[in-house]
């Protein structure tokens, strides 16, 4: 819980991974994976929250939970795995990495599960194993993940309807999709959102989180989301932007009320990119500039706590204590009534 | 004679097709060497997995820009620390085409692409013009009926207009000067309306555009060019 002037904010961090990206389990394209990372976590985090490369490769479960709980005001924490078995040989994030933590401390973690439907009837007793060791509630998806040749795969395919049936069928609700940079067929663009377009409107009763917000791509993401109101705008990646790029963070969380709305908009931080501790400090200070407000709104204290908890508490059926203040949800948020154009 | 600076020139022509700014203004060009009649130009990516489709894209314009050259005979471009370096730099030398670069991952080569990000780059660009005049104390009814002719000399009115003609749409100075990206016509409303939608485009290239300057600054550590203007 978070406390600042006499306000009381649940905290979900709906973002994290415990990875080994160590020199014993990456190949080249590992390495180059988690330099990449390691560029955005030097680029885009304060000075005082940077750790050496050795350390970002791998880190150990007492880091997590110290930075998560003990100093990052997380009430609770969701575990979204990364396979990328094809650059690190025991895999970059598995389910089974992370659930001696999530066994250990049920009350403090929800483990998502994963699955990739271009491993056919093997990945869907997969899944099912999955929920029934585990029992989870949802699934996080890479669809630019390697595969042999394969650099891809979309969600809107036949194959990944199976999947998505499965996940119905077993009451896995919560979808988080992951975009970009490659992905099948390598000549569309690598970023494109546009099947979450089709998998939203063919399962509307499961929820897709779209990580990262869809940026680069965040105008065809708030077309397809204003659309689909079971689309949900997953903060992480977007959310740093507070420290380097405040003004263009406001510019995209204002986007974001308006398209979307306050209810569909979750805190992420990404650890072990970015720590929660700064992001939960400076989103609750946040406001997004008097000169943007005319045209994007102000963030009351309300929407801050759906952001950072609240949200995510209804979406995966945590108790939120009382004390946190539940707010009202929205009434009145249709899609954006003024007739969007289409944007290209 | 050739010089680099002719080099670099020609360079100066070749855009990131996804964020529609000039190679050698995002800093992707690492080195020019000239031999005779021979060109050799390396570029370079923010990221190790930037998406193989663009990095082509550029790495085969940069080709055709440097080409063009008077005297120079013989031409090589090679990106540096990218996944797929290799794939690129082997079916540009070779004539190959994308899908030569990538047998049996794509369906087509990359105009489709290109194209849909035009029509992104000319969105987000209209709508940047079309604000300053909004600031400038225009009218959203005023801008709609203005004409090609009325709009300022400035380098984003150039740029819509090189888009414009890219697009196939009318550049001729009576013009409308404000339109959707297919070409069709705006009315104040429809301006109001493409508006809200152009500054969403904008939003996100020119945030993808500093994010990508920024890291491109991180990975090879040269000073960042928003650190180094904000000093």
């Amino acid at each position: 819980m978070y406390e600042k002037d006499g306000e009381r904010y649940y905290v979900v961090d709906g973002h994290i991974a415990l990875w080994n990206a160590g020199p014993d389990n990456r190949n080249r394209f590992g390495e180059g994976f988690i330099k990449c990372f390691y560029d955005y976590h030097r680029n885009l985090g304060p000075a005082e929250y940077l750790w050496t490369f050795e350390k970002f490769a791998k880190y150990s479960e007492d880091d997590l939970l110290h930075d998560i709980f003990e100093v990052g005001y997380a009430d609770h924490a969701i575990f979204q795995p990364t396979y990328l078995t094809d650059f690190f040989p025991a895999g970059f994030n598995k389910v089974e990495q992370d659930a001696p933590l999530a066994e250990k401390y049920p009350d403090r973690f929800t483990l998502n599960g994963s699955f990739d439907p271009r491993d056919g009837d093997k990945g869907l007793a997969y899944l099912e194993s999955l929920h029934d060791r585990y029992n989870i509630r949802g699934v996080k998806l890479y669809t630019a993940e390697w595969k042999g040749d394969s650099r891809g795969w979309r969600l809107d395919s036949p194959e990944s309807a199976r999947f998505l049936e499965k996940c119905q069928e077993l009451g896995i609700r919560n979808v988080h999709v992951h975009k970009g940079p490659t992905i099948w067929p390598l000549d569309k663009d690598a970023f494109d959102v546009a099947d979450i377009d089709g998998a939203a409107s063919s399962f509307p009763e499961l929820n897709f989180i779209v990580e990262h917000v869809g940026l680069p791509r965040l105008e065809d993401f708030c077309w397809i989301a204003t659309q689909e109101p079971n689309v949900y705008a997953g903060l992480a990646v977007a959310i740093p932007f507070i420290h380097t790029r405040p003004r263009y963070f406001a510019q995209i969380i204002g986007e974001l009320l308006y398209w979307l709305d306050e209810d569909r908009i979750l805190f992420g931080s990404d650890y072990a990119i970015w720590q929660p501790k700064w992001l939960v400090e400076k989103f609750v200070d946040f406001q997004i500039p008097e000169d943007l407000q005319s045209e994007l709104g102000a963030l009351t204290t309300d929407v801050k706590k759906k952001i950072l908890g609240l949200n995510a508490a209804r979406l995966y059926g945590l108790e939120v204590p009382a004390e946190a203040g539940a707010v009202a949800a929205s009434t009145d948020n249709p899609a954006v009534g003024s007739g969007p154009v289409s944007p290209t | 004679m050739i010089t680099a600076e002719a080099v670099l020139d020609a360079l100066s022509g070749v855009r990131d097709p996804e964020i529609d700014e000039p190679l050698t203004d995002l800093g992707f060009v690492a080195g020019v060497h000239i031999d005779g009649t021979r060109v050799a130009v390396r570029l370079r990516l923010p990221t190790y997995f930037c998406a193989p489709n663009f990095a082509y894209l550029m790495v085969a314009d940069a080709l055709h820009a440097v080409q063009a050259l008077p005297h120079v005979t013989d031409v090589t471009i090679a990106l540096d620390d990218h996944f797929a370096s290799d794939e690129i730099n082997g079916a540009i030398a070779a004539g190959a085409g994308f899908e030569g670069a990538f047998p049996g991952e794509s369906i087509g080569e990359l105009g489709q692409l290109r194209d849909l990000f035009t029509r992104k780059a000319f969105t987000a660009r209209q709508s940047r013009v079309c604000d300053a005049l909004l600031r400038g104390g225009r009218s959203l009814e005023a801008l709609a009926e203005d004409r090609l002719s009325a709009l300022p000399g400035t380098p984003d009115v150039t740029r819509c207009i090189a888009l414009r003609d890219q697009l196939g749409i009318d550049c001729s100075p009576g013009a409308p000067a404000f339109v959707l990206a297919d070409g069709s016509a705006l009315d104040a409303e429809g301006l109001a309306r493409f508006l809200r939608v152009g500054r969403l485009v904008r939003l996100s290239l020119e945030g993808n555009a500093g994010l990508c300057r920024s890291l491109l600054a991180t990975r090879y550590g040269i000073p960042d060019p928003e650190e180094a203007a904000a000093a």
